[in-house]
């Protein structure tokens, strides 16, 4: 017992050796990471991302850990104790996510969560972050329930549905000036949850509702719906292919209305699935473009392009580094700097309610023009 | 229920019904060819058909780019006729592949026909997840940044570039029913006619109809039944090739798992009129296609698969041969 306890000793020994010699090795040009300053009383202290790295979503997870990267890279270039980055691919997952957060959890080096990416994931390990309370921010998950489970650690950085879908009711009422809206959603949780929220703020300026299924291509019941119902706008709420083919087949059957959707459909793609009639679409979404010097940042110390939810995670993790500069190490008061944190964001104006969502969110109105979706410059809807 | 939504549309809710049952009907002949001959469920059909839709999206965006504009369907006839040889000749050679890789070793070795349909269902998901990921292979073969159109987002819809815009033809009862539409059910109804005639008139059509009715009787009587069963997948897979086209005439958009819903769709098609009857597909597949518009404007469109499959039910338990019975074989020379 006590031989084997001596030799894991000599060989934590040679391993944290051999681990500080190659981060001396590997800091050279880097002088950020960690080995440098080991020698001062820091303890070993890293962020966590929780999130899609590879699946069909993984392209989002890389632009938030951009975001991170870039925080981190900056907080550590002249922090005391230097910051590490781990990074746990849920591939979007809320089957997978739940395996990841018990390791998070488990883990004393980690000080809080960048995360989880969507909002399946975040339902799925919400309550394992509760309980062991490890302080999360996630910069992207917007579904109205997760802040309503009363998980005082868990917090977002961007506008819920619930915000979007008031949004997008007053840009339709007021801003097109539509009197006639039919809302059409896909049936999903996110779809519905954002449709539902659109019709309430309609209220008789609805026309008339359906639901379509995802993956459904032959949208003709549904147009010959729009079309007799005279509505002058449709709202669905739903992701791109389905958004795409369902503007093309109304544009086809002669319908010249206004299409607007939510931030499921706010894709580049929405406009190649639907052609010349994607022209004139409205598509909201709760998160500006990166700003210019800002986008350059993260070109320049990721080699990528700043991306939807990179402002938004690098805000997150810069909360935790506020934290950490406040004097606050363990979990729980860092948790209390975040409910009472207010700053200006890259994202814009930051603080949290006693839920744990946004105070003050924007939500863009982003439109299809030339035969593209300007990215570059929405409308703020008031 | 909104029978008064439903009465005042019955024109436009009939036509389109129609025109999507077609594309259903086409789709179910290669089921149900197969099944004549061999008693088997060819399930890798649904693949035949979506690799004929990246043929016709791909012709298009060979002539035309990927810039997306709108034209009408006199505008675009000459590349639509194009793309349909191609997309029968793409078909036509994924049906063939298909039999010579996932059957015709099976049924040599006498399999039993369980193997031949695990066979089949293997073959599919390979076909389907190899289109999904054709971005890799053209990058296996160094010509990933050559194909970019091509292969570029592998996993995401696919679009044909050109937005075929409808026309109104002529007015059935206050509205105007579109070109597109009657082209599609017309161009089916040609295909069908041709293939019922083909199977009923010619030496290979006898040959097909023999092996259906009996394989030993027929091999006694020197019919090469492997040279009629390849042939029958080929022409299975033209009626796909045909159906592909109509398809992205109308909906415009595929991606590689765009032959799923639609092959269970015609595959219901094919066992409502009857599997193995080639009339029974035509049947099956139009009603297929109206009673989902009827039972989405009835009770909202979310219901309409369930519209369909109750009515399929009930059609088979009064029926239990569908529609008009299986009958390859028995069809009259």
């Amino acid at each position: 017992m006590n031989r084997s306890t001596r030799m894991w000793h000599l060989g934590a020994l040679a391993m944290a050796t051999s681990l500080a010699l190659a981060a001396c090795g590997s800091s050279e040009s880097d002088g950020a990471a960690s080995g440098d300053n080991a020698a001062a009383d820091c303890q070993e202290q890293n962020l966590a991302f929780l999130g899609a790295l590879t699946g069909d979503a993984g392209a989002l997870g890389v632009n938030m850990v951009n975001g991170i990267k870039l925080a981190v890279e900056e907080y550590n270039a002249d922090a005391e104790c230097p910051v590490g980055l781990k990074e746990f691919d849920s591939q979007g997952s809320p089957d997978k996510a739940p395996a990841l957060a018990t390791q998070i959890v488990g883990d004393d080096t980690i000080i809080g969560l960048v995360g989880p990416g969507f909002s399946g994931e975040s339902l799925a390990t919400g309550k394992t972050f509760f309980e062991s309370g490890v302080p999360t921010i996630s910069p992207s998950a917007t579904n109205v329930t997760i802040t309503d489970q009363g998980w005082t650690t868990w917090h977002r950085i961007i506008g819920n549905d619930q915000a979007q879908g008031e949004a997008d009711a007053r840009y339709l009422l007021d801003t097109v000036g539509a009197t006639k809206v039919f809302v059409i959603d896909d049936a999903q949780d996110y779809s519905k949850g954002l449709s539902g929220v659109v019709r309430e703020g309609l209220g008789d300026a609805e026309v008339g509702y359906d639901q379509i299924q995802v993956k459904q291509t032959d949208m003709s019941s549904v147009v010959t719906k729009v079309t007799s119902s005279d509505a002058d706008a449709v709202f669905y709420g739903g992701y791109y292919t389905e958004a795409g083919l369902l503007a093309k087949q109304l544009r086809q059957a002669g319908w010249e209305g206004t299409f607007m959707s939510g931030d499921g459909s706010q894709d580049p793609a929405f406009v190649e699935v639907a052609g010349e009639a994607a022209e004139g679409a409205v598509l909201s979404a709760p998160a500006a473009p990166a700003p210019e010097d800002f986008a350059a940042r993260v070109e320049e110390s990721t080699g990528s392009a700043a991306g939807l939810y990179t402002t938004q995670s690098y805000d997150a993790a810069n909360i935790f580094f506020a934290a950490l500069e406040s004097g606050a190490t363990d979990a729980q008061a860092i948790n209390e700097f975040i409910g009472s944190y207010e700053g200006e964001g890259v994202s814009g104006p930051i603080s949290f309610d006693d839920k744990g969502d946004i105070e003050t969110s924007t939500i863009y109105a982003y439109m299809v023009t030339g035969g593209e979706l300007d990215l570059e410059n929405p409308t703020p809807i008031e | 229920m909104d029978f008064s939504f439903l009465a005042n549309n019955i024109v436009e809710l009939t036509v389109t019904g129609l025109a999507l049952g077609a594309i259903y009907a086409l789709v179910a002949l290669g089921y149900t060819m197969v099944y004549g001959v061999l008693q088997l469920i060819n399930f890798a059909h649904s693949e035949v058909f979506m690799y004929g839709t990246f043929a016709v999206a791909w012709v298009f965006v060979f002539v035309h780019g990927r810039t997306p504009s709108t034209q009408t369907l006199g505008e675009t006839i000459g590349l639509l006729l194009l793309s349909l040889v191609a997309a029968m000749v793409v078909s036509a050679l994924i049906a063939m592949l298909l039999e010579r890789v996932a059957y015709r070793p099976l049924l040599k070795r006498k399999a039993p026909r369980l193997m031949a349909l695990i066979s089949a269902i293997g073959a599919s998901f390979a076909l389907a997840e190899l289109m999904g990921l054709r971005d890799r292979v053209a990058g296996w073969v160094g010509l990933r940044d050559d194909l970019d159109a091509y292969v570029a987002k592998a996993r995401d819809t696919y679009s044909n570039p050109v937005t075929i815009q409808p026309q109104t033809l002529f007015e059935v009862g206050g509205y105007g029913v579109k070109d597109v539409d009657v082209m599609v059910i017309l161009a089916s109804l040609f295909m069908m006619l041709a293939l019922d005639q083909f199977v009923r008139r010619t030496r290979f059509g006898r040959g097909m109809r023999a092996v259906a009715q009996d394989p030993e009787s027929a091999a006694l009587m020197g019919v090469n039944s492997t040279r009629i069963i390849r042939g029958t997948f080929i022409l299975g897979g033209l009626m796909a090739g045909a159906a592909a086209t109509l398809y992205m005439v109308k909906i415009g958009s595929t991606r590689q798992d765009a032959g799923f819903i639609l092959g269970v769709k015609a595959f219901t098609a094919a066992v409502l009129g009857g599997i193995g009857n080639l009339r029974g597909a035509l049947v099956g597949g139009l009603l297929l296609g109206v009673s989902e518009n009827y039972g989405a404007a009835l009770f909202g469109t979310e219901w309409k698969d369930v519209v369909a499959f109750v009515l399929l039910i009930l059609i088979l338990l009064v029926r239990p041969s569908g529609l008009l019975g299986e009958s390859l074989g028995k069809a009259r020379a």
